[in-house]
């Protein structure tokens, strides 16, 4: 039976607006990944440590306080300091468009802004959690 | 009202006319007929619809007339007719100087309230020079540190002349301490001081999750400002028990309305528990509901709202005052229903959302701007929003007559069915031993997930359609509307700022309130008359934050409040 993919989802800074990232979560479960929400208020150096504690493939964050442009470099930086720059890291929120390439381009894999499906978010996991492992396995 | 004959009759026929609107049924607009909170609509609606209508006294049991009794029609006699509602566009971003000019540009164009947006870290007690700020500073509304920004904010603006609603929460009781603070600097009395204070713990815990302490030492802040407020600030509304996050994060109308309501009543009897009577308080309570979509489940809600609140307000709490029975509202229209696609409809939304909410009798009202799923408000996004209200007021004729849906069967219909889900959720939390228990074991935050977990079902399998998200999309759109920026400039001098207060302080003095604010929480005094030293000595958001946490403790949530569905 292959591996169960594995995701973390958290809620990074102050922000306590948790619609969303609950909504991806029982997407998620129901797509038959393994959850863990971590829940709000986490800092950059809890989200990456939980990563690597529970073994993920991926993490997801949500933010809608508009304070992506410091959250998410932290997050990338901070993976890179726990040698975890293979995980991948992806988000969603209130996100203008350059805001988005300029994050995409830092290293965040894909963000999701208001109106994306769910399915397209899970979609999204499998191929690159497929390709990830790929990767691993020619390594 | 209907003899038990005419109902009969009606019967007959519907019967009749069922047979004929059968043939017709095969063709269908739309793949379901439901609410937006996922609740079946009849075909019609008639007499023979509304339970009770053949009683002779149903008219004055369910509807009276608007100003009386159980307020179903409206909370005022004349309604519109004698004062349009209070047109009151919330705002706040960046630094208190740029605020302070969005509020004279608003007041400027119109608006006849001011409503203030805090960032994060305000909401949150953190000044804007703690490492947890970083990056939040000016984000999601203005940041306040000291007195010296409220007096930044309000500056050139009399805070005798204008009503100042304030969305802030946790640390509410030093948001009003400086409000008030600025008001005695500028010789305006106390007594003359008016506005709202969102000041509504109990849904930060359900819904927008922006808490500092534990439940019950929050409370208490509640009831301490409100027992001060009774004696000296007596024109401001203490408290605006608030549906509108809850709606917001997913639940559906009725839990919208019971949940807010339930937390209502959780603090008109804590403060008849402190000892406070009814009647001295309950007249400036105050709500705030979402607007959403479905225009005639909204304007039911706001009906039975009125009812449900007026007859508990007399028969459970004994309120003897005709004030305490009326349930007065804001309402804003739902962020939520807003699409970042094609950007510019949500104009059209919030315009049928923001005449449902005058449909349903709102005292104040805050339209949305089109690109907040973008970002803040750009100045034209914002005026046109308020524009928005000005044609409702003015050109749609909403305003001439007193509730104009008010014997409608549908919506008394469907007012008498959100009034008894309502019912059906009250009695849950009692089961549960009332609404703190029901916060702490996560019953309020699992259902209002799984709410939002049907609604996003049934877009994606398109049972439910949002026009530019599941169909009358653009393909390769291009966002064509300006979007404001908060630059990372704004955060540098508001750090810088708070730096430079704090250093000028009388050290002395400020540790002296600080202490003493500590002793008193810690006791069982009333905490507000201490806040007001330490704001008037310029002791920091921040600073009577941490004395607080030290003494009270910090709440976070437990793993059953974070179940996803």
């Amino acid at each position: 039976m292959p591996k169960k993919i594995r995701v973390l989802l958290a809620k990074p800074g102050l922000d306590g607006h948790d619609r969303g990232i609950k909504v991806i979560a029982a997407a998620f479960r129901d797509a038959g990944f393994e959850v863990i929400y971590t829940g709000l208020r986490q800092t950059p150096q809890m989200i990456v440590d939980a990563a690597i504690q529970e073994d993920v493939d991926a993490i997801g964050v949500s933010i809608l306080s508009g304070a992506h442009m410091t959250l998410f470099p932290a997050i990338l930086e901070e993976m890179k300091k726990k040698g975890a720059g293979d995980i991948i890291l992806f988000g969603g929120g209130i996100i203008p468009d350059d805001d988005k390439e300029a994050l995409e381009k830092l290293g965040v894999a894909k963000i999701f802004t208001p109106g994306a499906p769910t399915e397209d978010a899970i979609e999204y996991i499998r191929r690159a959690v497929g390709e990830r492992k790929t990767d691993d396995a020619v390594m | 009202m209907f003899s038990q004959k005419y109902l009969e009759r009606l019967r007959e026929r519907m019967k009749q006319w069922d047979k004929e609107a059968d043939k017709l049924r095969a063709r269908k607009s739309l793949p379901r007929f439901f609410t937006v909170s996922g609740d079946d609509i009849d075909e019609l609606y008639t007499p023979a619809s509304v339970k009770g209508a053949e009683e002779d006294d149903w008219y004055w049991e369910k509807l009276g007339l608007p100003g009386q009794f159980p307020y179903t029609r409206g909370v005022h006699h004349t309604l519109y007719r004698g004062r349009l509602w209070t047109m009151r566009q919330f705002a706040g971003l960046g630094t208190p100087r740029q605020t302070n000019e969005r509020f004279k540009m608003l007041l400027k164009a119109g608006g006849t309230g001011l409503s203030t947006a805090f960032d994060l870290p305000t909401l949150m007690g953190y000044d804007s020079d703690h490492p947890r700020s970083l990056g939040e500073v000016g984000k999601c509304g203005v940041a306040v540190d000291t007195l010296a920004d409220m007096e930044i904010i309000f500056d050139g603006i009399d805070l005798g002349k204008v009503s100042t609603s304030m969305t802030i929460n946790s640390p509410a009781s030093i948001l009003l301490a400086m409000y008030l603070a600025v008001a005695e600097k500028e010789k305006v009395p106390f007594d003359q001081v008016r506005g709202t204070l969102q000041n509504d713990i109990l849904k930060e815990y359900i819904a927008q999750k922006e808490y500092i302490f534990p439940p019950r030492p929050s409370v208490r802040l509640i009831t301490d400002m409100m027992s001060y407020c009774t004696e000296h600030v007596p024109q401001y509304n203490t408290i605006s028990i608030s549906g509108y996050h809850i709606r917001e994060a997913g639940a559906t109308a009725a839990q919208e309305l019971a949940f807010t309501l339930a937390d209502g009543f959780h603090y008109i009897e804590a403060a008849m528990a402190a000892g406070q009577n009814v009647d001295d308080f309950a007249p400036r309570l105050s709500f705030f509901f979402n607007a959403h979509s479905d225009f005639f489940e909204e304007i039911a809600k706001y009906r039975a709202a009125r009812r449900i609140y007026a007859r508990r307000m007399r028969d459970k709490y004994g309120a003897k005052d005709e004030r305490s029975w009326l349930l007065r509202f804001h309402t804003q229209t739902a962020g939520c229903t807003l699409t970042a696609q094609q950007p510019e409809i949500n104009i059209a939304r919030v315009a049928l959302q923001g005449l449902s909410a005058v449909l349903g009798g709102t005292q104040s009202l805050h339209t949305n701007s089109m690109d907040e799923t973008l970002a803040l408000p750009s100045e034209k996004a914002a005026r046109i929003s308020l524009r928005t209200q000005q044609i409702i007021a003015y050109e749609t004729g909403a305003p001439n007559t007193v509730d104009p849906l008010g014997g409608s069967w549908f919506v008394e219909a469907l007012t008498d069915r959100m009034e008894a889900e309502a019912e059906r959720i009250f009695a849950e939390i009692d089961e549960r031993g009332g609404v703190i228990e029901a916060i702490e074991e996560g019953y309020f935050q699992r259902e209002i997930a799984r709410s939002a977990y049907r609604y996003q079902q049934e877009i994606e399998k398109k049972e439910r359609i949002v026009v530019g998200i599941n169909d009358f999309a653009l393909e390769n759109e291009v966002i064509e509307i300006p979007v404001l920026r908060i630059d990372y400039e704004s955060e540098r001098q508001q750090v810088e700022f708070c730096k430079k207060i704090k250093a000028q302080r009388d050290q002395a003095e400020l540790n002296a309130n600080l202490e003493k604010l500590g002793r008193t929480a810690a006791g069982t005094g009333n905490t507000f008359p201490v806040i007001l030293d330490c704001v008037r000595a310029y002791a920091s958001v921040g600073e009577m934050c941490d004395v607080l946490r030290k003494v009270w403790g910090e709440w976070s949530e437990s793993q059953a409040a974070m179940q996803v569905s």
